[in-house]
């Protein structure tokens, strides 16, 4: 890759522009310190619970939220493509702008997406001109309806969301990264900077992370180790991995008895 | 919707409190016998240290794990369970406690308990509030920010019908996004109803799992219909609705039964209905007006965040409420552990949001923590932890 092309490293997302490619969570800590966790993150976008944010807490959400930053709420709480289509629908009623990135859990124990009812409000909210980021078990069929279905990018789940377990289902995301011509995002299950950097590493365009963030000490300080862990993995995909093997290189090759 | 469930006054003493009555519904399946069959199986003098500390050490608990740490070889591992409930309450939920308060509009009651305030043939003043008064009561609730509301009337289908109740409901949604219900025990047409008035969560407290313990406490009226009760929560589910809570009143019986019971009947529920919300309460008794025989010391604060902590690491997604009939030391302590609920600025009598300390009714319980939801906030946001006044939209 050219020098020129690194430094303007553009992350499109429904044409929008981004450069940085770390997508913060904001649900699970409290206001004042989301402002100092969006500067420390250099985070662009930022995730909003819809059902959290009553109509009359919206507007102090926002105050928290440095101007320029995106908010990108969900739909956290929907059963179903009618529940979710519905959240969407109210959050660009009040407010929120076109983004939506799309939740469908029935599942109270693992929170796991139903990739079947997301494609469903996908198609939905396509059509009604939001950018669709739908939030999905990493299934490579899955994918493809949901790129067909009109979706803006695909947040595959690294591990069960909550866990900070890491990138359980990697060589599944890598699939979707070699396959789907989508920006992937890993979403739920990152704990760790460095599980953020090996996804960037993998390919993926970006990373969300709440809960890793959300339970550290200092939150502002681990929003900021997680900026230069999704670089420097970002750095290292764009410059092209050094080869790992299995074991050595023998320095007289099997195939060394051979003439011409 | 059902209209022909059997008057309360023809439930008394004679009445087999194992059989359904007249109108009530019957859920399909065996959840109750599975139950009753995992609460008679629990021996609490079989665990070890050994099965305490593979319990701790587990990733994902089995119900043999939680008995385990229910049981007394457990007590000396309460400082590891409450560091374990914490780290699972954190992943989780983050940082962040529900707020809420619970609003009683009616305490007239059919059911003839010997533990409770609200009991029939206890000499308290009774009351209903009327829609207007329902209106002027949620109205001052919601001036204090809270957008979660628990309703509660006392258990009288004659006093305090459904549709009475849904008409609250109906109110209740023009001022808050949260709207639970603690009322008698419905057939599943009715909790249907009650969730397009709104309501999207019910708690039934079972008060103990233990049959032959609950017949000699439940004297009379629909609630001495064991079975009917503890299947309040599967038919709310088959109704619609998105959570169901569930408690033993601990104290009433063997509380390590109770609370093994009380997780299994969630634990086996939520496997049925995996969309299911799970809630736990967990009440001890407390003193109550004309009456203080009882002792409340029976489960004692170290036996109850043991009870806590079990819950916790058994279904670590599930949500767990502190009431105020615990002190305020106490709640501020397990909010920083294992609770995401709590309630504030509660009042138990009938109509005292309104009127402080001029209540149409008497209470059911004397609460123990009488803080303000500006004083509970100040506490949650004392501990580092973020107040979350709303987590849900109804969305049908």
């Amino acid at each position: 890759m050219e020098e020129n092309q690194k430094e303007k490293d553009i992350f499109t997302l429904g044409g929008h522009e981004f450069t940085s490619r770390f997508i913060l969570g904001s649900g699970k800590y409290s206001l004042d310190l989301i402002k100092a966790a969006v500067e420390y993150a250099g985070a662009q976008i930022i995730t909003l619970a819809l059902r959290r944010a009553t109509l009359g807490s919206i507007d102090n959400i926002l105050d928290y939220i440095p101007e320029g930053v995106t908010l990108l709420p969900n739909t956290s709480g929907a059963r179903n493509a009618e529940e979710a289509v519905r959240i969407a629908r109210l959050a660009r009623e009040v407010g929120c702008g076109d983004f939506i990135k799309i939740e469908v859990v029935h599942d109270s124990k693992y929170l796991l997406p139903d990739n079947y009812e997301t494609i469903k409000a996908t198609e939905v909210l396509a059509k009604e001109g939001f950018v669709v980021m739908p939030y999905m078990y990493p299934d490579l069929n899955a994918a493809r309806d949901l790129a067909n279905a009109g979706a803006a990018a695909i947040m595959p789940l690294g591990a069960p969301i909550g866990t900070n377990k890491g990138l359980r289902t990697r060589d599944f995301i890598q699939i979707l990264v070699d396959e789907i011509d989508l920006p992937v995002i890993v979403d739920a299950g990152i704990g760790r900077p460095s599980q953020a950097c090996e996804a960037m590493e993998m390919g993926c365009a970006a990373v969300m992370a709440n809960t890793a963030i959300a339970t550290a000490g200092d939150i502002p300080a681990m929003a900021g180790a997680f900026k230069k862990a999704i670089e420097a993995g970002r750095t290292a995909y764009l410059s092209g991995l050094g080869r790992v093997q299995e074991g050595a290189t023998a320095s007289s090759p099997l195939t060394g008895f051979l003439a011409d | 919707m059902t209209d022909n469930i059997i008057n309360a006054k023809y439930i008394t003493r004679e009445t087999n409190h194992m059989e359904y009555q007249p109108g009530m519904e019957v859920p399909p399946g065996d959840i109750m016998e599975q139950v009753l069959a995992a609460r008679a199986g629990y021996d609490e003098t079989k665990y070890t240290a050994k099965d305490v500390e593979r319990a701790l050490a587990a990733d994902g608990l089995t119900t043999e794990d939680f008995g385990a740490l229910l049981s007394p070889a457990a007590a000396p591992y309460l400082e590891q369970m409450a560091a374990r409930a914490r780290e699972e309450t954190r992943k989780h939920f983050g940082n962040s406690v529900m707020m809420f308060t619970p609003c009683y509009i009616a305490n007239y009651c059919e059911n003839y308990c010997i533990y409770c305030g609200f009991n029939c043939h206890n000499k308290i003043r009774r009351a209903k509030l009327t829609m207007e008064e329902v209106e002027k009561e949620f109205s001052a609730i919601a001036k204090t920010g809270l957008k979660e509301i628990l309703i509660l009337t006392g258990e009288s289908r004659n006093m305090s019908p459904v549709d009475y109740i849904g008409e609250a409901c109906k109110i209740a949604r023009k001022y808050f996004t949260v709207i639970g219900i603690e009322i008698y025990p419905l057939n599943s047409d009715e909790y249907h109803y009650l969730h397009e008035c709104g309501v999207d969560y019910v708690t039934v407290f079972q008060e103990t799992y233990n049959p032959d313990k609950y017949e000699t406490l439940h004297l009379g009226g629909h609630k001495r219909i064991f079975p009917y009760r503890l299947n309040a929560q599967e038919r709310a589910l088959m109704g619609g609705m998105r959570g169901v809570g569930f408690a033993a009143l601990l104290g009433l019986d063997d509380f390590r039964r109770d609370a093994f019971a009380t997780g299994t009947h969630a634990y086996l529920l939520q496997k049925k209905y995996p969309h299911a919300e799970i809630a736990f309460s967990c009440p001890r008794l407390r003193p109550i007006i004309n009456n203080d025989k009882i002792n409340p010391k029976d489960v004692h604060e170290t036996q109850l965040l043991q009870i806590i902590c079990a819950y916790r690491l058994f279904m670590p997604f599930a949500s767990i409420t502190i009431s105020t009939r615990e002190r305020e030391g106490f709640r501020n302590g397990v909010i920083g552990i294992a609770a995401t609920k709590i309630s504030a600025g509660v009042s138990t009598g009938i109509g005292e949001h309104i009127e402080e300390g001029e209540s149409k009714g008497d209470p059911q319980f004397i609460i123990s923590d009488g803080r303000s939801v500006d004083e509970v906030r100040d506490a949650i946001l004392a501990q580092g932890l973020q107040p979350v006044f709303s987590d849900y939209i109804y969305a049908g």
